[in-house]
């Protein structure tokens, strides 16, 4: 199969060779010159220039009638005016496209070249500079105000009684948390995640299971490097050394060792050999007994980080700490009623993801350490959705839409848009954040099958 | 400075290795930037391959990537590595590089009247940092976890935390090293270029008489200049944070099941350093090509170009305008609105410095007398793609509408077609007609129009339909859309899409072909094939280190006294007097 492609490349470039020299001979023959385009050629290309912009609007014209209808009416109150906008937009740019392009290829295929003729000599004219210099400043004086009306409407503040959903990203799936009856989110923070508590919501008793497991972590892996053989060999000769000193010179020669460090080096010493004969020594490559002392440095830096995350309470007296026990955390769809303002705040656990809404014209980055809003009234329930489109099986999407590695193409969870009442029945069937024993996250097969994989390659890497 | 012009035996080494000479200097960029074109075209049809038809098997796939495509079907990985590195490729090494490199070293000083650049060693190195880097980024697709994944703008944290994703390790610090030393290569051109415009100027040859391609030239240097810097010192922050254990970027942040031991930055601020030049870079890539056109429509036609203090005037409101619109890339990273609206605003107003260079340009065409020559079809072609471009940036500018368009592949259809293929569509073009400066030959006519209606063709077949995938939602470097129901209603576009893309590929073997066979078989060339005005057309066809033989010209008059109704012949080179009585433009 390879040696057919070969062929055919080498086949497909000597025919051009071929072709090339035949039709050199002959031009050489007919003592033409390259930059001497014939009539026949001006002509040809200028008629291709007619042919082709026929076909390039044709061709236009054939898309917009199969996709101009690329997305169905918006589904959230702002997209309304959003897509008003767009058409508005489409319709100025679309007439301009014709008019230009006729004017450059009508042009282009009108005037070529003609040996009795002489171009019209016409280097400037003020006044035609001056029309298309006014004249798109005016259309895009229009387009600008009407651009930045929809735009402030579509990013005011939030009104207070909306409904506050957190969409929190992570390689490669969605999970989406509602602050619970309190109506308050508890304070997250990265420190504190892990695979019981996936968002890092900080209680009190979490930090203290948190501190714990580092801490029996950390003490694990002191003792390791604690009793690691080769290093404790090492400390023993040195003690050695410098107890009994083998040669004359060294610190020897002048003062006295003091009575309290030859105390100390006695006692460690005796430690040393302690631990060596114990048989709990460990035995580690360098670079693994490197590796496990920058972790031990970077768990307790891990420690003091969760020490210095702050008690306080908000401003509805509710404490930080507390807010998050009654949050409920969703994976796989979320709902929300229709006709109700609902305010996202965006969060990312590793690195920049973007919350893509197509269907309600929406979409927010959501960024690790700087948290994002976005605001919109959904209008259309998932119901009327599908009675409109005329699908029972459409559904509302929301999708990753900032590259965030290998299974970004498949980070997306779907949207339901209930009414009140099916969306408070909803909510009630999810349980509370502390009532949960695990949250098992339900991704997809393969989206699971990867993240595992990077998990335990880092892991390795470090602790080997 | 190269002053001296007698003639001295030169060894192979020094005529065409480590050569000073602008014209030798400018035919190793573009072949270099040849090499990298065929590289990108090439990584491109391989992830067409993959949209059009994904999951298929194809053996071609197995070939060339091997292990990136077990079974013929590309790794998802290796999916976006080919997507980052070909938009790397053809944004830095083929549209920045490869264009100014070529041009602006070959033209500056044979359209200035000049006997080489200002420094010709600083010119030497900045070619050879250039292929260094070309390289090193070469070389960063073959190492363990494969090349820069991320995208070509590389955003961190995904780019800095190896933990990421497999192109975020070995892989990305070659693409951030291959970076810094093209920004030297850059950066010792630019200065270059600015000081030989403004100080090596032939005698008469005022700023007002300059040639639009120098004009074009100094513009894209001075944004160079002011903006390159501004990628290194992100690329080296980046770098930083990669390696050194700093948090420039990084912010609280868990990956790789443990919390990130560094935190307090801000990911927001690479985007702001990254489109401080990313932006700029933009009209980097597209100011050389208007220059080039300008040129090549104005000769062809034989009318003088329409609006020449005019096409002065937008090309530096553009330049000066393309450094305060950088936070359009940004609308969706949680920005202060009103913040958003200061860029929406500055942002528009690029397009009326640009409309007035596409009407300047028809107007140039209307009753002229038009030789359609490869490079003049380029030339039209890249008006064409400029206006289609360049009005749905008229879209994305607003940012109530860049919200549901960001990212998506109607994003991709507009850089394409305002960028890359009217940059693309300018430095054909330009190597179309200033060959017989590269090498006193000509290239073919006839595989010059096959070439152009192909590429034409073929790129509108691939960049048009790509506006309404991306309007029907469809967000850019997916792997595979399958999964997606709302999407199946745009599905069959993606194998046409590829289709396109691959017989366009192909038809770049015509250019290939005549390319390289004309450098040893091309019919030679005449002094002046194209009847031009401007300077380079008067040294003579065997190429001379010092450009003219005898004295330098002496310039009487603007580059654009075509068919000027007081001389018979249609054109007027520079170098004629005026007549007693005649008035300058």
């Amino acid at each position: 199969m390879k040696l057919f492609i070969l062929l055919v490349v080498v086949v497909g470039i000597v025919a051009i060779a071929q072709l090339a020299r035949v039709y050199e001979l002959t031009a050489r023959l007919r003592k033409t010159k390259e930059e001497d385009i014939s009539y026949a050629d001006n002509r040809l290309n200028a008629k291709l220039w007619l042919l082709f912009m026929v076909l390039f609007y044709a061709g236009f014209i054939v898309l917009l009638a199969k996709y101009g209808d690329y997305l169905p009416v918006s589904a959230s109150a702002h997209g309304e005016g959003v897509d008003t906008l767009m058409d508005f937009n489409m319709y100025i740019i679309i007439a301009v496209f014709f008019v230009v392009n006729t004017l450059l290829f009508v042009f282009a295929s009108k005037y070529y070249y003609r040996k009795d003729r002489k171009a019209k000599f016409f280097p400037h004219d003020n006044r035609l500079e001056l029309f298309w210099t006014i004249v798109p400043s005016i259309v895009l004086a229009v387009i600008i105000i009407f651009g930045l009306r929809t735009w402030n409407e579509m990013t005011g503040e939030a009104s207070p009684d909306a409904l506050r959903v957190e969409v929190y990203a992570k390689q490669f799936d969605w999970t989406v948390r509602y602050p619970g009856d309190n109506n308050e989110f508890g304070l997250a923070n990265y420190n504190l995640i892990s695979t019981t508590n996936p968002l890092g919501i900080v209680t009190a008793e979490g930090i203290a299971e948190s501190l714990e497991a580092i801490e029996a972590e950390l003490a694990a892996l002191k003792a390791e490097v604690e009793n690691e053989r080769g290093v404790l060999l090492n400390e023993k000769a040195e003690i050695e050394e410098e107890l009994h000193p083998s040669h004359g010179h060294g610190h020897g020669d002048g003062h006295e060792m003091s009575p309290e460090r030859k105390a100390h080096l006695e006692a460690r010493l005796h430690d040393v050999e302690a631990a060596l004969n114990s048989g709990n020594t460990t035995v580690l490559s360098e670079e693994a007994y490197e590796a496990k002392k920058d972790k031990i440095s970077r768990l307790e830096r891990h420690i003091q980080r969760i020490m210095e995350i702050e008690d306080f309470s908000y401003e509805s007296n509710i404490n930080a700490w507390d807010a998050g026990k009654d949050d409920r955390i969703v994976k796989g769809e979320f709902h929300l009623p229709v006709r109700k303002e609902v305010e996202f705040i965006f969060r990312s656990r590793d690195v920049i993801h973007s919350a893509y809404m197509p269907h309600f014209r929406a979409q927010m980055n959501c960024v690790p350490g700087v948290p994002t809003r976005f605001k919109m009234i959904p209008t259309i329930t998932t119901d009327s959705m599908r009675l409109v489109m005329n699908n029972p099986e459409f559904d509302y999407i929301l999708l990753c839409n900032k590259v965030c590695g290998a299974a970004h193409f498949n980070m997306a969870i779907k949207i339901v848009i209930d009414t009140p009442e099916q969306y408070e029945a909803w909510l009630k069937e999810q349980a509370e954040y502390v009532a949960k024993e695990e949250t098992a996250p339900a991704v997809e097969p393969e989206a699971a099958e990867s993240v595992e994989v990077v998990v335990a390659d880092s892991q390795t890497a470090i602790v080997e | 400075m190269a002053g001296h012009n007698h003639h001295h035996e030169e060894s192979f080494i020094s005529k065409y290795v480590f050569s000073q000479d602008h014209k030798m200097i400018s035919k190793q960029f573009l072949l270099t930037a040849i090499v990298m074109g065929v590289v990108a075209v090439m990584l491109s049809i391989f992830f067409r391959l993959q949209l059009g038809w994904p999951g298929e098997s194809f053996s071609i796939l197995e070939t060339f990537l091997g292990k990136w495509a077990p079974d013929g079907v590309l790794d998802r990985n290796a999916y976006l590595a080919l997507v980052t590195i070909h938009g790397t490729i053809m944004v830095f090494f083929v549209l920045t590089g490869g264009l100014s490199g070529t041009f602006s070293n070959l033209l500056i000083p044979l359209q200035i009247g000049a006997r080489d650049m200002a420094s010709g060693f600083l010119n030497m190195l900045s070619y050879w940092f250039f292929l260094v880097s070309s390289v090193i980024m070469i070389f960063s697709l073959f190492v363990e976890g494969g090349a820069a994944s991320g995208g070509w703008t590389v955003y961190p944290p995904l780019s800095a935390l190896p933990q990421a994703m497999p192109g975020s390790g070995t892989g990305m610090t070659l693409w951030l090293i291959s970076m810094v030393l093209f920004v030297a290569s850059s950066l010792l051109g630019g200065l270059n270029y600015i000081v030989t415009i403004i100080n090596l100027r032939t005698k008469g040859m005022k700023m007002t008489r300059l040639p639009l391609t120098i004009w074009a030239f100094l513009v894209t240097a001075i944004l160079g200049v002011l903006s390159f810097p501004v990628l290194v010192s992100a690329v080296v922050l980046l770098l930083m944070d990669r390696s050194m254990g700093t948090a420039f970027y990084l912010s609280d942040i868990h990956i790789g099941g443990e919390a990130l031991d560094v935190t307090g930055g801000s990911p927001i601020l690479y985007q702001h350093l990254f489109w401080f030049l990313g932006h700029p870079e933009v009209y980097i890539v597209l100011l050389p090509a208007l220059g080039i056109s300008s040129e090549i429509i104005s000769t062809n036609s034989r009318k003088p170009i329409f609006g020449y203090r005019a096409m002065i005037g937008s090309i530096l409101a553009i330049g000066f305008l393309s450094f305060i619109v950088w936070g359009h890339h940004m609308f969706v990273t949680g920005m202060n609105p009103f913040i958003g609206s200061v860029f929406v605003f500055t942002t528009l107003l690029i397009a009326i410095p640009s409309a007035v260079k596409a009407f300047n340009y028809i107007t140039t065409l209307w009753k002229g007398n038009i030789k359609f020559t490869p490079a003049m079809l380029f030339s039209v072609g890249l008006v064409s793609t400029f206006v289609t471009g360049g009005l749905t940036g008229i879209i994305l500018a607003d940012s109530a509408l860049d919200v549901n368009v960001h990212d998506t592949y109607f994003v991709v259809a507009h850089f394409h077609i305002v960028m890359g293929m009217s940059a693309i569509f300018g430095m054909l073009a330009g190597v179309y007609h200033w060959y017989p400066k590269m090498y006193g030959r000509l290239m073919s006519t006839k595989l010059g129009y096959a070439h152009f209606w192909i590429t034409l063709v073929c790129g509108y077949g691939v960049f048009f339909p790509m506006h309404f995938v991306g309007l029907a939602g469809a967000p850019r470097r997916y792997y595979d859309y399958s999964s997606f129901q709302f999407l199946d209603f745009v599905a069959d576009l993606n194998p046409i899409i590829s289709v396109f893309a691959i017989v366009g590929g192909i038809g770049q073997l015509f250019f290939l072909f005549n390319f390289f066979y004309s450098i040893f078989r091309g019919q030679k060339s005449d002094a002046n094939p194209w009847k031009s005005n401007t300077l380079e057309w008067t040294t003579p066809v065997e190429r001379i280190h010092g450009n003219w033989p005898n004295e330098l010209p002496v310039v009487h008059r603007w580059a654009y006294d075509y068919s000027n109704p007081a001389y018979d012949e249609d054109f007027v080179p520079q170098i004629v007097p005026l007549k007693a009585g005649e008035e300058e433009h």
